[in-house]
């Protein structure tokens, strides 16, 4: 375990910041059962509705906040406790989306990876995510809205690789991981409008997610959402440097035309397969990831890019950003890209 | 472990062992260093995160009958919501006194949900018949209000010759006792063995049908979908291994402190029975007794009337009614459980202080 890896693969998880760290030092102390009557009871449910109501405002988000073990239970109950049936989702959804579809109409992207917002005029839950973890593609979710709530449908979206970063978009639920914004793995939300969208299954969080609360990981979630995300303009200089270069030197950036989140680039090396890219950085100490880190070790190609339609999805890596990434961190992939591209 | 209280509720939860706070630490951290990796990623911080991850799953199995496979989630109820739910398993018999969560997905399955009744002495007569149609008994192993110890082993037995499938909540009971023999399904949770909350885990027996109920990255052999928290698995695991290493002298313990708290409580009656039972924990009414209020007269002693999930409902227990107690000696029943880190000197103050709280009421 080095600090000389250069970490460019924050959409998979990301360095936990120290006030988060110092929050969840602060929850260990604070250890009762939030659900005891006690004393020490009632203070870890003070601190844990504390955190609640924080974390309200860090997102500036007036609805209801289900607290949960990070995105992909928070989609899992989404999805499954909807009052509404589960209309359609987006092609390239995450898996945690996906896996639960059964047999959802699958709403396509065009060639950028950008779904049409007329064909998401349904009036079942449509789940759409905000931003591609594979490629940071930015869906219309305003637009999809309008459509979605025109035909009396509700809009579920993905935010793991969004919340955090940039504000969130106008749904009726949304589902987020605090490990992606300097958070711990191990904590999300889903936030709903209302809980009466949901059938409740029991238990803590007003009978809709049960089991012991996990403070520690709660106030170390409010507290990352809290430190901000200032850094994203310095994110989004960096990403166009990088593509600037790559470009040059004969990298292909995937829907380069989109709107795309700052922290998120995927990039086809043409004629070099992604498998290989990964080895030669991983052994000059770089980590980045060829699609998510879920799938990692299949050799499935992915489903984001085949929806896409784009040719050459074998020879693309994604680089993700973070708020400690730095220019000369950016420099030096630039570099050993360059070299294994044979243009160096 | 400072704190301005004596905490005598180790059934709701337990204290972070300072052992498993510190294998957490590696993996909390920021760019310094790569602890903070994605196991399931590829890259070398990413392989060095799994390592970690599955020297916990070893040390968590360790706890756990031979064989089997542990399956990482998000806490116990977790673990009991994925054994009941994710695959269907016809009708369901379970004790009068589980948890809540057994009793909730049990009710939110679609099969038919047979009650065990348990006798005064809190236990499950291990020749109970079960109704025909019956896919999966429910029996735990500690009772965690009244801390009985079931006849899980013969009740095992019972449900795998009627054809059905054995789940055995061992939460009070794993990393305290040797683990139940024979159950198909044992779903645990860290922070009740000095580990870290928000990690549990199901243990499933080997050639078992079990199936996701998070679906998603296919994490967990596909099994149970979400990226693994090193560092929660790592706490885990550490508390695992130590709770390992001093079951005896746990035990031990434990023993001590409830007879020291007897011999202060004498004239308390004991709920459930006096001999199949764990000592961590005893469940001691007086009648006449308010037991609501002198929960909150007492500030400096966090013990509670039940489950921490049960409470504020202001409903008298489930279990002690099942145990045949009238409302009015449920609502006079306190709980109180033990720990590892519990002192002889804070079981004398706290019982002194409960003994007069109660002899003040009157009672």
């Amino acid at each position: 375990m080095t600090a000389e890896t250069i970490y460019l693969d924050h959409a998979a998880t990301t360095p936990l910041l120290p006030e988060a760290r110092a929050a969840m030092e602060e929850g260990w102390r604070i250890w009762a059962n939030p659900s005891s009557p006690h004393r020490a009871g009632r203070a870890a449910r003070a601190a844990f509705e504390d955190a609640r109501s924080r974390i309200k405002s860090a997102l500036d988000w007036d609805g209801e906040v289900i607290f949960t073990s990070g995105a992909s239970e928070a989609l899992a109950i989404a999805i499954s406790r909807s009052k509404l049936h589960l209309a359609a989702v987006s092609a390239v959804e995450h898996e945690a989306v996906l896996r639960h579809a059964g047999d959802a109409v699958r709403l396509p992207v065009v060639d950028c990876g950008v779904v049409d917002p007329q064909t998401a005029a349904l009036s079942g839950l449509v789940a759409v995510q905000h931003a591609n973890n594979e490629t940071g593609v930015i869906q219309p979710l305003f637009q999809i809205a309008e459509q979605v709530r025109a035909a009396s449908g509700l809009l579920l979206a993905d935010c793991a690789q969004t919340a955090g970063k940039v504000p969130l978009p106008d749904a009726d639920m949304i589902a987020l991981s605090a490990h992606k914004f300097g958070g711990p793995i191990g904590a999300g939300a889903l936030l709903v409008r209302d809980y009466a969208m949901l059938e409740p299954s029991g238990g803590q969080e007003r009978g809709y997610r049960g089991g012991t609360e996990n403070l520690p990981g709660v106030l170390a979630m409010t507290a990352a959402l809290e430190v901000g995300a200032g850094w994203m303009a310095e994110a989004d200089r960096l990403r166009t440097h990088l593509e600037t270069a790559l470009r040059a030197s004969g990298g292909e950036i995937v829907a380069d035309d989109a709107p795309r989140i700052a922290s998120i680039g995927a990039v086809r090396m043409p004629g070099v397969s992604a498998a290989s890219q990964l080895i030669r950085l991983d052994a000059k100490g770089i980590a980045v990831s060829a699609g998510s880190a879920c799938s990692s070790g299949s050799l499935k190609t992915s489903h984001v890019l085949d929806a896409m339609a784009f040719a050459g999805a074998s020879e693309v890596i994604r680089v993700s950003i973070g708020r400690e990434t730095t220019e000369a961190e950016i420099d030096k992939f630039i570099f050993e890209w360059q070299v294994i591209a044979g243009k160096i | 472990m400072t704190h301005n209280f004596i905490y005598l509720d180790n059934q709701a939860t337990t204290p972070l062992a300072p052992e498993a706070r510190d294998a957490m630490l590696p993996w909390l951290s920021g760019p310094e260093a790569m602890g903070f990796a994605n196991p399931h990623s590829p890259h070398k911080a990413g392989r060095a995160a799994m390592a970690a991850v599955e020297v916990a799953r070893d040390q968590v199995a360790a706890l756990l009958p031979p064989g089997g496979t542990v399956i990482f989630t998000s806490g116990a109820t977790e673990a009991i919501n994925q054994a009941i739910l994710s695959v269907p398993r016809g009708g369901i018999a379970r004790s009068a006194i589980e948890h809540a969560a057994v009793i909730e997905a049990a009710l939110a399955g679609t099969g038919e949900v047979q009650e065990l009744p348990v006798n005064a002495d809190g236990l499950v007569d291990p020749e109970v018949e079960f109704a025909t149609g019956t896919g999966l008994v429910a029996v735990m192993q500690v009772n965690n209000e009244i801390g009985t110890i079931q006849p899980v082993e013969r009740l095992a037995e019972r449900a795998h010759a009627a054809g059905a499938l054995f789940l055995c909540d061992a939460v009070q009971g794993v990393g305290k006792i040797a683990p139940p023999e024979g159950a198909d399904f044992i779903p645990v949770s860290a922070h009740k063995l000095y580990g870290p909350k928000g990690i549990g885990a199901l243990w499933v027996g080997d050639g078992v049908e079990i199936a996701p109920l998070i679906h998603g990255g296919g994490q967990e052999g596909g099994l149970r979908s979400g990226t693994l928290s090193p560092a929660l698995c790592a706490g885990f695991g550490a508390a695992a291994a130590l709770a390992r290493e001093r079951m005896e002298a746990d035990f031990q313990h434990l023993q001590g402190l409830a007879a020291l708290a007897r011999s202060i409580l004498a004239r308390w009656t004991l709920n459930g029975s006096e001999t199949s039972r764990w000592p961590g924990n005893l469940n001691l009414r007086v009648k006449g007794l308010d037991a609501g209020r002198l929960i909150s007269e007492l500030r400096g002693v966090a013990f509670s009337a039940g489950s921490a999930c049960g409470s504020g409902s202001g409903k008298p227990s489930r279990v002690l009614k099942a145990i045949g107690l009238a409302d009015a000696d449920a609502k006079a029943s306190i709980r109180l459980g033990f720990g590892r880190y519990t002192t002889r000197d804070e079981i004398e103050e706290a019982c002194r202080q409960i003994e007069a709280a109660a002899l003040s009421q009157g009672v």
